[in-house]
């Protein structure tokens, strides 16, 4: 469906909807919007670099009526990121790798994360990963990056990656909180950068407030997304909701991924934000990863789910 | 109390008055069990005598944990199921909060009976 040799119209909007199955892919190429199914990505070469897979909440350990096998829709979910037609070059995992933040439990996350075909992996904790006692089942394993701080960042093909950690702090009423130290660490770590830079954020809980009687948000995100807004290009990756919801705010693209274990039920439907059972045929449908090519120094993010 | 007594007999009287009421307020009551469920503590604020050891339980499916917001205690993830105890030994406001779940909120105060 070649569109971009004519001015995009609403027809062709109503067909790009009309896609759908396990995903859509839309690259962004000299400035033009371009739907490719990823069912037929492997047929249509792609335009753009695969940057990046995200993955999140993975809760290796929880195993009651939601899902019973989590480390099975794990392995299911990296059989689907390796029959993708091109190998990410890095994976991140933005949080809740475990549920009860138990040894066994990170370790057998460990084993099957290395099953995929990726890059290097680059993780941040969710508020599952750090419950233990001593907090230091995570950072014994993933805080070598941070120093044992929880955040950090590092370059890729031209991309600045952050890592920010809000899981550790929480404000009464039970948003995220990031703290006065990160929050100078992060202007400082941005200040020398050219703002034609393309920025990748991630963090666990959602950096913008989504729904805070559940606690879908982080209480002192508008400092930091303040050292953001002179950028091109930003993509702020989260998890936490168990369920897709994005927002665009000028240069800034907000996006929260699926789960590869279990739903939640959408902002207020329900009592409070636990794990949502429904029938069994329908599980797959719930669960999946986001992907993200590169051109042009901007961002395209592709959601797919298991099923 | 008791006007028909001498001086001496009647302190003595109100003494074992005392002591015997005495007694009977120190025979131990048992270990207080704080439940959650349903995202709450099932008590939002429980007085208690130092060297008291309260235990918390844990009903969810959800995991929860117990963390005091100064510091002084943490448990670990507590599955449905799952005990954390703690031996309250210093008088204090101790206010605690889930790590998981930071809505929810209670509070342990530690008192000396009397004080």
């Amino acid at each position: 469906m070649p569109i971009h040799d004519r001015p995009f119209s609403r027809r062709d909007a109503l067909k790009c909807m009309a896609f759908g199955g396990a995903g859509t892919l839309f690259t962004l190429s000299g400035g033009i919007l371009t739907p490719v199914d990823l069912a037929t990505a492997a047929s249509r070469p792609v335009t753009g670099t695969p940057l990046l897979l995200q993955v999140s909440d993975t809760h290796i350990g929880y195993n009651k009526e939601a899902n019973p096998d989590v480390a099975g829709t794990l392995k299911l979910t990296i059989e689907h990121v390796n029959a993708l037609p091109r190998a990410p070059a890095l994976v991140l995992h933005t949080g809740d790798i475990t549920h009860l933040s138990r040894a066994a439990e990170f370790d057998l996350a460990a084993e099957l994360l290395k099953g995929l075909k990726a890059g290097e992996l680059h993780t941040t904790p969710g508020e599952h990963d750090v419950a233990d006692a001593t907090v230091s089942e995570y950072f014994s394993r993933f805080g070598a990056a941070s120093g044992g701080r929880g955040y950090y960042s590092f370059d890729h093909q031209g991309v600045h990656f952050v890592a920010l950690i809000n899981v550790l702090n929480f404000q009464p009423g039970g948003l995220g909180a990031l703290g006065p130290a990160q929050l100078e660490w992060l202007a400082n770590d941005l200040k020398g950068l050219s703002s034609s830079t393309p920025i990748v954020l991630f963090a666990h809980m959602p950096l913008w407030t989504i729904y805070a009687p559940w606690g879908w948000g982080t209480a002192d995100a508008e400092p930091a997304l303040a050292n953001l807004r002179r950028f091109g290009s930003v993509t702020v990756l989260n998890g936490h909701i168990h369920q897709i919801i994005q927002k665009t705010e000028g240069n800034i693209t907000f996006h929260t991924a699926r789960s590869t274990a279990f739903p939640q039920p959408a902002p207020g439907e329900g009592p409070a934000p636990g794990p949502l059972t429904v029938p069994a045929e329908q599980l797959l449908k719930t669960l999946g990863i986001t992907h993200a090519t590169l051109a042009h120094r901007r961002l395209a993010l592709a959601d797919s789910t298991l099923g | 109390m008791f006007p028909m007594l001498s001086r001496r007999a009647r302190a003595v009287a109100v003494a074992t008055l005392l002591a015997l009421s005495g007694s009977v307020h120190a025979a131990p009551a048992a270990p207080p069990v704080i439940e959650i469920k349903t995202f709450m503590f099932m008590s939002a604020a429980l007085t208690v005598a130092p060297g008291t050891s309260v235990t918390w339980k844990n009903l969810d499916p959800e995991p929860h944990t117990v963390v005091s917001v100064d510091g002084t205690f943490r448990s670990g993830a507590l599955d449905q199921g799952d005990t954390f105890s703690y031996t309250f030994t210093t008088p204090g406001t101790y206010k605690y909060v889930c790590s998981i779940h930071p809505q929810m909120v209670a509070t342990i105060i530690v008192r000396t009976p009397g004080a």
